[in-house]
Formats: C-alpha cells, structure tokens, sequence
C-alpha cells in the first residue's frame, strides 16, 4: 500500500485548473497555425490569427484564454495499492477547483440547482469527477475545464446496428453542421460509439482529452476519423462560422463493446481552445 | 468588406451602410447581460417599468467576464453564445436597442426584427477573450450584482474589434460564408 495524502490530490487541480485555463497545449496551437495557413477564406484566416494573437495575449498576462472557464470536468486513475489520508478524495480535488479558481481569477460558472433556482456556487464546484481503479500505485489525474457553449452543441442517439459506421458518420457530419457557428468553430469532436446510454457519452468526452494528430488505434476507425475530417471541413462552416475550410482540428473516435440491441453513438463537442492537462502523482 | 468605425449611441441612419462581413470599430458604452440578466430585463419591459439602462440606441453585449484582478479594468471578456438570448431579444429592440454583439447564428424572429427595427448584429471572435478585453477602458456594474459574472455592466469601449452578421437589409454572415465555402452536397 502506498500512502498519498490528498493534500497532493488538492495542489495537483489547483495548479492543473490554472495552467489548462491559461495556456494551451501545444498540439492545439500548432493545429491552429496549421489551418490558418491552408485556410481559403481570408476572413477565416484572419479570425485564427486573432485566436492565435489571444494565446499570446492570454499566456503574457496570466489571463483565460476564455472568460468561460468550464465546468471542472476530473478524470481520476487511482492505482488500486493507493490508500488515501487526510480527508475525502472527492473533496480534495473540488478544493483545488475552489482554489485554482479563486486565486487565478478565473470565471465562475456554476449554478447549484439546474433548473429552479440556478444561484452561483460562487467558487466552481462541484467538479464533474470520473474515477476508475486501476492496477498500480500511482494515480493519474486530467483535469478538462469545459465551456457552456460547445457541450450545448453536443448529442447521444441511440442508433441501431443496421446504421452501422455510414449511419454513425452521417450523424456526426449532421450534429455539426446543425452546430453551425454556436459551438466556436474550428472544434474538436469527440465521438463515443458503443456502451450503454451513459458510457457512450463518457467515451465521446474522454476521446476530446487525445493529442491533436494522433488516430485511433483501430485503422478502420483512424480511416472513419479522417473521413469524417474532410466530410466536416466540406460543410464550410469554417472560423467562428463565418465560412471557411477550418470547422474541425480533429474528429476523435473511441470505442467500447455493446449489448447486440444497441448501438449508441455520443457527439460531444469542443470549442477551438480545447484545454486539458495531465499529471501523474 | 469594408472597416466602418462606430460611436455610441448608435443611429439607424449609422448602421444602414453596413454590410455583413463588414468589420467594425466600435467605441462608446457597452451593456452587458447574459441569460439570467435578460430575463430580468424582460420581466421589467413587461411590467411596463424602465430597464437600468437607456435602450435608445443602446448595445447589448452578450458576456459574462472572468472576475478583474486588482489593478485590471476588465479580465478576459469574450462573447457567449446568442441564440439563447433569442427569445428576449425582439421585445428589446423594439425598445430601441440597436445592435447586440455575441457568437454563433440568430433565430428567423430575431432576424426579422432586425430588419423592422433597424438594428445589427455583431460578431466578436470567441474564445478571444483576452485580446477582447484590451478594448475595454471603464467597467461599472449598474444592475444585478447578485448575479456575479452575470450582472449587467457598463463598459466603456474604444475601438472594440466586431463583424457585422446581421445587417439591416436582412443579409447574414453565416448564410453568405457557407455557401461561399460549402463543397459537394
């Protein structure tokens, strides 16, 4: 057994939720100079340089990327010879949401109850925590500040195994086009196919968390991905929807086995400042 | 496309050369309000009771800032998405509002109203909230404090950087750009 004191867990989010909300990560702004690059429409291109001048602006005067922060989305690994001490490991990382939040000025925006009273937590807890137990002594935490705007774009839909992967496809290029310019185009979309109802969902969020250029595993769905790439960059949606080549900077599929009833299929989207950072205690 | 600088309040005889695609300078008063704030904001207009703010010629920016730091005007202040403003937002401009600033397309009702009532629709980049707030030079709230981020503010804006989606002739950003760029079906 090893002893981690969930002090450790608490400094960990705190500093993880100012870094993800301040500086990007690199894949992201590479993919982000890449596309203003190749980008056609001159007023596209000129809205990801805007976006890129922000990262600059951001990072120089320890300012958020964007005014809207996120829900505190905790992806947690806890290696299963790991005993926590002192205190609760749920609290511990909402503590350092309190924290991270607090001290780096950074928005917060959520609401304690969803649909009648809707009043400020005024400190941006509770986070949304995913734990799992796994082998070893280690515990890996990703912490994925998520925007109001483009999880509003996002969709489940219960398909049916005679969809197969056109039908799946045809869904994902449908949700964003119907997404339009809402969701701060150029996004990332996050696939989650398989499962059940709510493992669906989860999948398609964890495959927003996969460094920008890298495809999944399996080739036929890295084929799917790329496919669904250029079916997403033909729809012209382009920079903040003001048309353009640029809609997606990556189309992430994950994958699960499910019941031979069932096929559900998760679209979650993602705003061009996809945050997310990553530690290992 | 053409960069057209404006200065509050605005007039139907300042916005009627605007094209969408047009870029936008914009300088003056701001208010801010989001959802819960409209919401307020309408309840108001219903009751037959004046806003907190003078609609004649007023801006409405859709944002919810990043609290300041001490010694900071104003933190990171991008847009937020509109269309859940749609609802609010007929009533408001006939009330004489002229334009709103936000991200993300409007609703057929919203953009008939434009076109009666003579107002625009901005755009200011999303996710750009950083450089966005260089632009802001005064920020006082005037209503709803208890609302936080959501408060209605008064900003003081000087050559705030916008695009025009939304024109008074009924054209739209959105609609023009993508059949621009669409390829195939």
């Amino acid at each position: 057994m090893r002893e981690l004191d969930v002090a450790e867990i608490t400094q960990a989010v705190k500093e993880m939720s100012i870094q993800s909300n301040i500086v990007l990560g690199e894949d992201v702004k590479r993919a982000i100079r890449d596309a203003a690059e190749a980008e056609e429409s001159p007023l596209g291109r000129e809205i990801l340089e805007v976006i890129l001048e922000n990262h600059d602006i951001a990072e120089e005067n320890r300012m958020p990327i964007c005014q809207d922060t996120g829900f505190a989305v905790v992806f947690l690994e806890v290696g299963q010879e790991v005993h926590f001490t002192g205190g609760d490991l749920e609290e511990a990382v909402n503590e350092g949401v309190r924290q991270g939040y607090g001290e780096a000025y950074l928005r917060k925006s959520i609401v304690d109850d969803p649909a009648i009273d809707r009043k400020n937590t005024t400190d941006n807890t509770p986070a949304v925590i995913h734990t799992r137990i796994v082998p070893g002594d280690r515990v890996k935490i990703q912490f994925a500040p998520k925007g109001g705007g483009a999880e509003n774009m996002s969709e489940v839909r219960m398909m049916t195994a005679a969809d197969g992967i056109e039908g799946i496809k045809d869904f994902v290029v449908d949700r964003v086009k119907r997404s339009g310019g809402n969701p701060c185009p150029p996004v990332v979309v996050g696939v989650g196919v398989g499962g059940t109802f709510e493992l669906c969902a989860l999948l398609a969020k964890k495959a927003l968390l996969r460094p920008i250029g890298e495809h999944n595993p399996d080739p036929r769905y890295a084929d799917a991905e790329k496919e669904l790439m250029r079916r997403v960059n033909d729809l012209g949606i382009g920079p903040q929807g003001f048309g353009g080549r640029t809609t997606a900077l990556a189309v992430n599929i994950e994958t699960f086995p499910c019941h031979i009833a069932t096929m559900p299929v998760a679209v979650n989207m993602q705003c061009h400042a996809s945050r997310h950072t990553e530690k290992v205690i | 496309m053409k960069t057209v600088k404006l200065a509050t309040p605005l007039t139907t005889e300042d916005l009627t050369p605007l094209e969408a695609g047009d870029k936008v300078l914009l300088s003056g008063e701001v208010h801010t309000a989001r959802d819960a704030a409209h919401k307020r904001l309408v309840a108001l207009l219903e009751e037959g009771k004046d806003l907190p703010f003078d609609p004649e010629g007023a801006v409405i920016y859709y944002v919810g800032p990043a609290p300041s730091r001490p010694g900071q005007v104003l933190n990171s202040a991008g847009p937020t998405t509109s269309y859940r403003m749609d609802v609010f937002t007929p009533l408001l401009l006939r009330h004489g509002v002229k334009a709103t600033i936000g991200k993300g397309p409007r609703g057929q009702e919203v953009r008939d109203a434009m076109v009666e009532n003579r107002a625009v629709y901005l755009g200011a980049v999303g996710g750009a909230a950083a450089g966005i707030a260089a632009a802001v030079k005064e920020v006082e709230v005037i209503a709803y404090e208890d609302l936080g981020t959501e408060a209605i503010r008064r900003l003081v804006v000087e050559d705030m950087p916008l695009f025009v989606v939304n024109d008074v002739h009924g054209r739209d950003l959105f609609e023009m750009g993508v059949a621009e760029y669409r390829r195939g079906g």
